[in-house]
């Protein structure tokens, strides 16, 4: 099949050449800081573009080599793989899906090829290419290798990833144009005497790091084994932290980089214990062979003897027992690392912080795919995972979400609304496979990474027309002055809100948040215990589309409330404002079809095998997992349920800010106690602060103090008899040696001195001296011997 | 030689005082039972002169180009 090669190296490509980017740009970038010329943003947006060609090419191919199977798949047999590429309607499409460049305009024609299919019915498709790229060493039964691990889910992660990448890279050479100078003036960092900074401008360096970024992402995206996952989960970190300190002269930047690495680190040190206990078990870090080692019986349970452990075949075959209580060890430590990068509770605080970096890295980094890596590795590890993790993983998603939103709702600062906002979608991703929908979390990630990666770019094409004003009190009445952000922007929110009309017309969003609303009901439906899971969604979608639609509001309706921004504000330069439009058209259109549309279906193809029919009952604990037919039957009602709640949310915030109908001072004077909760981010940063610096802070005071007394006594003691000592040394120096030496010098100059009066320079003299020195010897010889 | 003021003249004194060693070295083997040690101590010597007339006719050659003169009370720079 022409895929198993031509797959891999299209994503290959597509993967390493962000990092030819990054090289060129960071050998040759200074020559192009002097001139000031754009080329290594084009150079960037080159290679991301070509990736993203890449990318689409291996889907297509991907899509042809499976006879596009995998969107049919509700009408076929399991098996029987290669019926669609008999079917002429389709065989028909290719060509054109080939030549289309646009991928909604191929979308649109699958959906065709889909409409007909009526039960979503899941049917397990091979179409895995997993292999090794290169490997590292060999240590022991330890292979450290470059896999790589393509299934449909792999596919379509890179296509968002090199799309959206490439609509940011294009809006950020627009945003970042006042750094192409010799002589850029930071307005928000001060140097010691209250000036502003000047610096040269890092034009080429910002995009130096956008590409080793996208470079990172790939990497983690393509990886074939959970320890190169690692490795690259580490390098987007850095370049996140490089990315949000890219102010570094202003302090709050760097602590905001500091922060968010230290936050991950935290996370990274569960997921270390997690990859220790996968190592120690299983004996390998390859994906293909770690899914397959877990022994499952026909419901998708894992098998476990009367012990409670779990027997599983290695990949060297021999079958050793594991402790149930590890695997819940592993994917919880797994899951740690995916708490710490995807900023769930309860270490979400570095988020909001990370908004210090340029909006462009907000927008690609702390939104659409590094924060949202971890959600992609839930993902991706899911069969891995017990039923008591994904309940934990439902959890920490379902506070999440909760609390994001509340925050959410009155902070003021345009970006770090859209970073609450963040989070809280991410908790719904984390929910929505905690509830045992796999393919909804996963589809909730595609759809937010286009309207969020939308409406951050947004929001920083009003940054820029505002000249970096970011607080929305400030705005109003921008719809017009900028029409093409107000309504680009105006889609993001809906598509996120879930606003739609059943039937009719239903952006990402509705189809997206519906699917894990609709598992959720399903899993309290069978575990009613656990009825926060539905309640804490389906409350946040309305505060979701309240706080989206007060940010609308607030930014763009209504009339002016700082007549002076106002009057400079103007709408972004075309570089700009086409890739909002390019972005809109994806976060509007790219679930069409909702649940049976191309999206959808192509996540559908990668779902492990236990999840479509649900898992009865956990072996250990008294878990229902439910299945597709579950959630099929309660998909209506709980969309129902989301709509009102989004309708309810939408109007609440037209009420409050679109109409003057209320007093907004008034009645935050009357609610102060829980504004002054909220707008404190629930007091976390300083529970943390209680709880760890405090502490550690203390500690350290004892320890400098014990440093001080005692330590520093002795040390001083030593040093004070070693001063005595050489002091002594000093006298015996100077009188005893210097002064024999002295002596001896002295004696020499004075002999030196008698002795030169003999010297007169008159060489008949000397003559004289010699023949009176001649005579005077004979005499001594003869009046000695005479004889 | 230890009267002249020329260069010249203390070389050509120098000379005589050499000839004058050498004939005595001669004459005194006669008197010896050494041989002919003394001829040939006469011989070094002459060789001797030889060297040393091309050397110091070299460093009054030199003096006059520096002090165009060859009065040796002029070469007093040395002392001490």
């Amino acid at each position: 099949m022409v895929g198993e090669t031509l797959i891999p190296t299209l994503l290959t490509i597509a993967w390493l050449l962000p990092l030819l980017g990054f090289a060129v740009e960071m050998l040759y970038g200074r020559k192009g800081e002097r001139t000031t010329t754009k080329w290594p943003a084009w150079c960037a947006v080159a290679c991301i573009g070509t990736g993203f060609l890449c990318s689409l090419i291996a889907l297509l191919t991907w899509g042809q080599a499976t006879g596009w199977a995998v969107l049919e798949s509700h009408d076929l047999h399991g098996p029987d793989q290669h019926h669609s590429e008999d079917d002429p309607h389709h065989h028909g499409d290719s060509p054109k899906h080939q030549a289309s460049t646009n991928e909604s305009g191929w979308q649109m024609t699958a959906l065709t090829a889909t409409e007909n299919s009526d039960d979503a019915e899941h049917v397990p498709f091979p179409s895995v290419y997993s292999g090794t790229l290169y490997t590292l060493g060999v240590f022991g039964s330890l292979v450290v290798s470059i896999d790589y691990y393509i299934d449909s889910l792999t596919l379509v992660m890179f296509t968002m990833v090199t799309l959206i990448a490439t609509c940011i890279h294009l809006f950020a050479m627009g945003y970042m144009s006042d750094e192409l100078t010799n002589e850029y003036v930071d307005h928000f960092a001060h140097t010691s005497d209250g000036k502003h900074v000047h610096r040269p401008g890092r034009f080429y360096r910002f995009f130096a790091y956008m590409s080793l970024f996208c470079f990172s992402m790939l990497g983690l995206v393509l990886a074939g084994n959970i320890f190169q996952v690692f490795v690259f989960w580490e390098l987007v970190g850095i370049c996140s932290y490089l990315l949000i300190g890219f102010y570094t002269e202003r302090k709050s930047a760097g602590d905001a980089a500091n922060k968010a690495f230290i936050m991950n680190r935290i996370g990274d040190f569960g997921f270390l214990i997690g990859l220790m206990v996968v190592w120690t078990w299983f004996g390998t870090f390859q994906f293909s062979e770690l899914f397959d080692s877990l022994p499952r019986d026909a419901t998708g349970h894992i098998v476990t003897n009367d012990l409670g452990e779990v027997a599983v075949s290695t990949h060297s075959g021999e079958s050793r027992s594991i402790p149930y209580s590890l695997l819940v060890v592993a994917g919880l430590g797994v899951f740690a690392g995916c708490i710490g990068k995807s900023a769930q509770f309860p270490l979400q605080t570095w988020l909001p912080d990370a908004m210090e970096g340029p909006t462009p890295v907000s927008a690609l980094v702390h939104s659409a795919t590094m924060v949202a890596a971890g959600v992609y590795l839930v993902g991706r590890f899911y069969p891995m995972f017990v039923p008591e993790v994904l309940l934990t993983i439902a959890y920490i998603g379902a506070i999440t979400l909760f609390l994001a939103a509340t925050i959410a709702v009155v902070a003021t600062d345009i970006k770090r609304v859209l970073a609450y906002s963040t989070i809280s979608q991410l908790g719904y991703m984390m929910l929505g496979l905690g509830v045992f929908g796999w393919a909804a979390g996963l589809f909730h990630l595609i759809t937010h990474a286009f309207f969020k990666s939308l409406m951050f770019l947004c929001s920083g094409s009003v940054i820029h027309g505002c000249h970096h004003e970011q607080e929305m009190p400030k705005m109003g009445g921008l719809m017009r002055k900028m029409p093409i952000t107000a309504g680009t922007m105006l889609i993001g929110v809906i598509a996120i809100s879930g606003l739609a009309v059943p039937g009719l017309i239903a952006f990402s969003g509705y189809h997206s948040k519906d699917a894990i609303v609709a598992t959720a009901l399903a899993f309290i439906q069978a575990n009613p215990a656990h009825f926060l899971l539905f309640l804490l969604p389906l409350l946040t979608a309305g505060i979701t589309a309240f706080y989206m639609f007060r940010l609308w509001f607030y930014t763009f309706f209504g009339e002016p409330r700082d007549q002076h921004i106002y009057d400079h504000a103007h709408e972004s330069p075309w570089i700009m404002t086409a890739p909002l439009l390019v972005l809109a058209v994806f976060a509007a259109g790219c679930a069409i079809g909702g649940e049976k549309g191309m999206l959808y279906m192509m996540l559908l193809g990668s779902e492990p095998v236990h999840v479509a029919n649900g898992v009865p009952a956990a072996t250990v604990g008294e878990l229902v997992l439910p299945g597709h037919s579950a959630i099929h039957d309660v998909h209506a009602k709980a969309g129902m349920w989301a709509l009102l709640a989004a309708i309810s949310g939408t109007l609440l915030a037209y009420v409050l800010y679109g109409t003057k109908t209320v007093n907004l001072s008034d009645m935050k004077r009357q609610l102060a106690g829980i504004h002054q909760f909220l707008s404190e981010k629930w007091y976390f940063d300083e529970l943390y602060h209680a709880l760890f610096m405090k502490p550690v802070h203390q500690v350290a005071a004892l320890f400098a103090w014990i440093d001080r007394t005692m330590i520093d006594r002795v040390v001083h003691a030593s040093a004070g008899l070693m001063v005595k000592i050489s002091k002594w040394d000093r006298f015996f120096d100077e009188t005893f040696v210097d002064g024999l030496v002295n002596l001896i010098a002295r004696a020499t100059f004075s002999s030196g001195i008698l002795l030169k009066a003999v010297q007169t320079g008159r060489l008949r003299q000397y003559v004289m001296f010699i023949v009176v020195g001649v005579v005077a010897l004979f005499a001594v010889l003869f009046t000695t011997f005479p004889n | 030689m230890a009267t002249k003021r020329n260069a010249i003249g203390i070389l050509m004194g120098v000379e005589l005082v050499l000839n004058g060693a050498n004939v005595n070295l001669v004459a005194f083997s006669h008197y010896t039972t050494l041989g002919i040690d003394g001829q040939i101590y006469s011989l070094f010597v002459i060789v001797l002169a030889a060297a040393e007339a091309a050397v110091a006719l070299a460093i009054a050659l030199n003096f006059y180009n520096n002090h165009l003169t060859i009065d040796v009370d002029r070469a007093n720079r040395l002392k001490g």
